[in-house]
């Protein structure tokens, strides 16, 4: 059944896409300048004639960036804590989910009470930096994978789904003689492709954007993660020190402006280049969450 | 809780045979742990894990009531009861701290909550399903920056010097405000970013509500002869009412809770008056001055607040809408 739409709801839906296109423009001419910026000159920049698109187009900042030891450090430390520490993850809330996900498992609804707690009443913060550093962790790589080795957000995620998967097939394969370990790695694992993808996705971006538990447990320069090297060279200033640096080292000049620019957009690439390829992924696992527990 | 006991009971009603000879009533605990072992051998490091950074920390709290020092540890600090919390009850610093905390906490809960409702009903009334799907992209990327990327692209729009935004205000005739280094600035400034970067991904949760509303609702109200603005009124809001309540309800119970990295990289000295948060105090207190006590004696005062609130806030929804967390 059809209704002619009135004029109101006709004003309605110009307006509402007009609304949503100043929406979607807000969200990325930052980036959109930034990105103009960090390929423009330097006498471009500091002549603010860089609105969203590169003026006199140039790659000066990001041979200086390249050139720039101390990035890539932080660059390589950032995927090494990424890659253990997401296997470390995925590792423990599998193996962990899967017995969770078992009704019949004795001892569960208490297991599962000392999980939820953790969330509802958190541990204050010293204590967390006290236990993290009698365990000699602090000034290394681990204090920024181990003691976020687990999420209990995301173990219920994954235990929930676990719950759909059909009892029929664990049984079945505990009568040909299937081990429990067996059937995570090669029944559960394989049928939860959806929550694997998701799990992996937050669990990976979470590390790659954390720029607390590096600010808090590492202090050597040459541990910096990239977020961390970012944060010195913005909000804490350092940028001045290395334009300089970086430019000297090569001869030449370079605005600490437009260093910044070059880094930003070098950091948020991998982001943004594999996010359009992953957004269905991402979505899926925003909407699991909303399965009440 | 009751949920999954109701579920247990369903599950083994459709499977009686093979769920409840085995699995339960007949064989005690241990003869269950013992035929199963290996579903409790995969959960020791889910133990290790919470114990050592969940649980043991939350004991430590205890040097909340004690005046921790490195030599003495833990057990052997002097005992000095609720001399913190009394500290943090008498000196304004700390009033000042928690207004911040709270003021900031208001806005986000008068603003940024329903930034993404509103947004979500917005696309939902947005019928070129192409359209659609290209705004959302766009709008959700912005949650998978960094903090400190965030305060990059701000500061290269905001920055009194050479920021998009001043400059494109001093070519119109006005005056460089400079919005990063403002007390009077400092919250909005910090609010508005997080609306920016989570106004999109948040819609994600109300759009599946809006998704599982029943579509012969909708066909009801039509031949009722109700417009769009009166279905949006009477089955539209009304299917993602419980969504917000819920929603609602966490965020309450993480009042206290604004965000620390959100809130600690716009930080500045100029703008602690306004801007400095329970959290933030409690790091520059606690790892850069290593007063332990004091700010744990703040962690947990946090930790007790978010846990009242939210039991509290649980059961008034729970008597008043009918939805709850558990």
């Amino acid at each position: 059944m059809k209704i002619k739409q009135s004029l109101g709801e006709k004003t309605f839906d110009v307006f509402n896409i007009l609304l949503l296109v100043v929406m979607s423009l807000v969200a990325v001419l930052p980036l959109l300048h930034v990105i103009a910026g960090a390929f423009s000159s330097n006498n471009a920049i500091i002549q603010s004639r860089v609105s969203f698109w590169p003026v006199e187009p140039t790659l000066q900042q990001f041979k200086y960036v390249a050139a720039n030891d101390a990035f890539w450090k932080a660059g390589w430390m950032t995927v090494k804590v990424v890659v253990i520490a997401t296997a470390l993850n995925m590792l423990l809330t599998v193996v962990g989910s899967y017995p969770l996900s078992k009704l019949y498992l004795r001892g569960r609804r208490a297991i599962m009470l000392f999980i939820i707690f953790t969330l509802v009443f958190q541990a204050p913060l010293i204590p967390t930096y006290l236990v993290v550093k009698e365990l000699h962790m602090i000034n290394t790589m681990w204090a920024l994978i181990v003691p976020g080795a687990i999420s209990a957000f995301n173990m219920i995620l994954c235990i929930t789904f676990f719950r759909s998967l059909p009892e029929e097939l664990f049984d079945a394969a505990k009568v040909d003689g299937m081990s429990d370990y067996r059937i995570v790695w090669q029944i559960v694992v394989p049928l939860s492709k959806p929550i694997m993808v998701t799990l992996l996705l937050f669990y990976a971006v979470g590390h790659w954007n954390s720029y607390f538990a590096p600010l808090l447990y590492i202090n050597d320069r040459h541990l910096q993660t990239l977020q961390m090297y970012i944060y010195f060279l913005i909000a804490a200033g350092s940028s001045n020190d290395i334009a300089a640096a970086v430019a000297g080292d090569t001869g030449g000049k370079l605005l600490p402006k437009a260093l910044e620019m070059a880094t930003i957009v070098l950091a948020t690439a991998p982001i943004v280049v594999i996010y359009p390829f992953l957004q269905k992924h991402f979505v899926k696992g925003a909407t699991l969450g909303s399965v009440k527990e | 809780m009751n949920n999954e006991t109701l579920e247990a009971a369903s599950v083994q009603a459709k499977k009686p045979f093979s769920n409840r000879k085995r699995k339960t009533g007949e064989l005690s605990f241990f003869q269950f742990v013992k035929k199963n072992n290996a579903l409790y051998i995969m959960l020791i490091p889910v133990f290790i894990y919470f114990i050592t950074f969940k649980y043991v920390p939350l004991l430590g709290s205890v040097i909340a009531f004690k005046d921790y020092n490195i030599f003495d540890g833990f057990l052997k600090s002097k005992w000095v009861g609720f001399q913190w919390f009394k500290l943090m009850y008498t000196n304004p610093e700390y009033a000042r701290l928690i207004k911040n905390t709270l003021l900031i906490s208001l806005y986000q809960i008068v603003f940024s909550f329903p930034a993404p409702i509103i947004l979500a009903c917005l696309l939902n009334e947005v019928r070129n399903m192409g359209f659609k799907r290209w705004v959302q992209t766009v709008l959700y990327l912005p949650h998978f920056l960094s903090w400190t990327l965030v305060y990059g692209l701000a500061y290269m729009m905001l920055s009194v010097q050479s920021g998009l935004v001043n400059d494109m205000l001093e070519g119109l005739g006005g005056h460089a405000f400079d919005f990063l280094q403002s007390p009077s600035a400092f919250r909005s400034v910090v609010v508005s970013a997080g609306i920016w970067k989570e106004m999109g991904w948040s819609t994600i949760i109300f759009l599946a509500a809006l998704s599982g509303i029943n579509p012969s609702l909708y066909e009801a109200a039509k031949i009722d002869g109700a417009g769009r603005w009166k279905q949006f009124q009477n089955v539209t809001f009304p299917g993602i009412l419980p969504a917000i309540t819920i929603l609602l309800l966490l965020k309450i119970g993480n009042v206290m809770d604004v965000g620390f990295e959100q809130v600690y990289i716009f930080l500045s000295p100029i703008t602690y008056e306004v801007g400095e948060i329970l959290d933030t105090y409690a790091y520059r207190l606690g790892i850069m001055n290593g007063q332990f006590s004091m700010t744990t004696a703040i962690g947990l005062f946090k930790s007790v607040i978010g846990f009242v609130l939210l039991v509290g806030a649980n059961k008034i929804s729970k008597s008043t809408t009918g939805e709850s967390l558990y």
